[in-house]
């Protein structure tokens, strides 16, 4: 069947295509644009390439075991998306969070919102001709996934954030870590606003190009900074403060014009928010419970519970931190059936390995009661929800995600209609679609 | 703010919609299809003002004895207010009126629940497959598409002389 683009093209008009594979189509997408010269008369996007079927795999997995696939939705904040997921589930069993486990949570949130804007702009910047951005970008990022890598033990596929908390404490030291990647991340906030902020090349193909009203943008059910950059004041963190946000002080750029530079601009200044909000989680934090020793490897727990039982308590190897019985009090929501049971116990005492296989095995573990529930995080494209529908098993009925970058994408054909077919590509960075989040 | 909203809509349209509120921290409404059109330009043009289409997804309910549901999201910026609206469809061709007129992002988002549930959508401006290709057959995320099914394979796409 031919596009619709194709269709509706007039006589004397030029077809172009961009993508699916084109190098400035972050991830897998097409643009077809019909060209009268190189102004834009029409345009069609084409998307699903990166459809993997979130959705009805989520469906046939239990809620505890799908939480991996949420880490490849958004793939730049992953941890965004891990919270959105949990706390629609902590919504549907009502569990209350610790205090420890949610300033973890708005940490990691704001490490990965920032990284989400870095990798936005720099991709954006990069291919405005400006490298340099790029290259700064990239290396703050890297402070920060230091971070995250630090006390998740990936860089990108995290799961860390847990249905009722979390899932492992902060590493001793991290403090020096976060206050490094905040002190080179603001350098280079520094350097990118005096590299791009008068840069004339930068603003010919930014300035006034991509205008959407806030009409539009609210119509398309736009969110995040893409949404502000119209000066429409609509955050997730302010209009329904989750977590600790309400108790953090950090404020909400608006943009104005809804142009490219609007959107590049209100996400460097949201950086700045995030670091802001980054150091006042690290000063407020209260040290975790001291860790003494070097602990034990599984083999060697499970050798030595053969002969006798192993007295407690008992400390495992790093590999398995956060699976300690006396961290859980201040990591994960108190209450049974839930949380995976503790690893040391796993591994050296026969209740342990039961409530281990009864938390795993098909049919056991986490049953929600009937009901639907929707939740929503600010992710840093946008309003993250998720849609959960249970009929009371252990894995949703539905599980449907709200998508930012899908209401954003949509948009696109209507921005580039009217401009030259070069404004394509910082319109289409400006709005970072992300292909994970996108196509599901 | 769950008896104001039960009051002003039972009020406007007395007949074709009721006022569920069974989850947790969401006001939720049926209505039925012949009135969605109207009741939904009245949300978000009349005083209540859901300016915003949220989200909007299908549920398969046809395993469960019903047939298929339209699942709305809309959100008041104003009022920063959250509204969940459903419409019950049959089970045999569900079709219900199309948003695309209302709301700018419901074009893409029908395209998918149709892509999807195969719900047809009266009124769309274009209604055809998103994210899966042309040419697939079934609508994946309905009950009775089994999860690991393979598509045959398609013919090569000769291009036009």
């Amino acid at each position: 069947m031919p596009e619709r683009v194709a269709v509706e093209a007039r006589r004397d008009s030029l077809l172009l295509n961009l993508g699916p594979s084109h190098p400035a189509m972050h991830g897998i997408i097409r643009v077809m644009v019909e060209l009268q010269g190189e102004k834009i008369l029409n345009a069609e996007l084409e998307i699903g390439y990166l459809h993997r079927g979130f959705e009805k795999t989520c469906e046939a997995k239990t809620y505890f075991n799908l939480l991996p696939y949420t880490d490849r939705l958004n793939y730049v904040s992953p941890l965004i998306n891990n919270l959105a997921y949990a706390m629609t589930m902590e919504k549907m069993l009502g569990l209350a969070v610790p205090e420890r486990a949610q300033a973890i949570r708005v940490l990691m949130s704001e490490l990965s919102r920032v990284s989400d804007h870095l990798t936005a702009l720099g991709a954006m910047a990069m291919e405005t001709g400006a490298f340099t951005v790029f290259l700064y970008m990239m290396k703050a990022r890297e402070y920060l996934w230091d971070v995250i890598e630090w006390t998740t033990g990936a860089r990108m596929t995290t799961s860390y954030i847990r249905i009722g908390g979390v899932r492992a404490d902060l590493e001793p030291g991290y403090r020096e870590r976060v206050a490094l990647a905040v002190k080179e991340t603001r350098q280079v906030l520094k350097d990118v606003h005096g590299l791009l902020d008068g840069n004339k090349i930068f603003l010919n193909r930014t300035r006034d190009v991509g205008v959407i009203s806030r009409e539009d943008a609210v119509s398309y059910g736009w969110t995040g900074p893409c949404l502000r950059s119209t000066g429409v004041y609509y955050d997730v963190r302010k209009a329904r403060p989750y977590l600790i946000y309400d108790r953090l002080s950090f404020e909400v750029p608006l943009g104005s014009r809804g142009d490219n530079f609007d959107r590049y601009l209100v996400r460097m200044l949201e950086m700045e928010q995030s670091l802001r909000i980054i150091e006042q989680v690290t000063a407020a934090l209260p040290p975790g419970p001291a860790r003494t020793g070097t602990g034990v490897e599984p083999a060697e727990a499970i050798a030595r519970s053969r002969r006798k039982r192993e007295p407690r308590p008992i400390r495992l190897s790093p590999t398995l931190e956060g699976s300690e019985a006396d961290l859980y009090p201040g990591l994960v929501a108190q209450g049974a059936g839930f949380a995976v049971p503790p690893k040391e116990e796993t591994y050296t005492s026969m209740e342990g390995l039961i409530s281990h296989f009864l938390f795993f095995m098909k049919g056991r573990g986490l049953h929600p009661p009937p009901g639907e529930v929707y939740a929503s995080v600010e992710g840093g494209n946008g309003e993250v929800g998720f849609y959960i529908v249970s009929d009371g098993s252990d894995r949703p009925y539905r599980l449907h995600l709200r998508a930012p970058c899908f209401h954003l994408t949509a948009a696109l054909e209507q921005m580039v209609r009217g401009a030259l077919v070069a404004d394509i590509i910082p319109t289409f960075g400006s709005l970072n679609m992300i292909g994970g989040e996108l196509d599901r | 703010m769950a008896e104001d909203l039960t009051r002003v809509l039972t009020e406007k349209f007395p007949s074709g919609l009721e006022v569920h509120s069974n989850a947790p921290g969401d006001e939720v409404i049926a209505v039925g299809g012949a009135v969605l059109l109207e009741v939904m330009s009245w949300l978000k043009e009349g005083p209540l003002e859901y300016t915003m289409l949220l989200d909007l997804t299908c549920l398969d309910e046809r395993p469960l004895g019903r047939g298929l549901t339209m699942v709305y999201h809309l959100l008041s910026l104003r009022r920063n207010h959250r509204l969940r609206v459903k419409v019950f469809l049959a089970a045999e061709s569900p079709a219900v009126s199309s948003l695309a007129g209302l709301w700018k992002n419901a074009n893409w988002l029908e395209r998918e629940a149709y892509d999807m549930f195969g719900v047809a959508f009266a009124g769309h401006p274009d209604l055809r497959r998103i994210l899966m290709y042309e040419g697939f057959e079934g609508f994946p995320l309905r009950k009775d598409y089994p999860l690991r099914k393979r598509q045959p394979r398609l013919k090569e796409r000769v291009p036009d002389a």
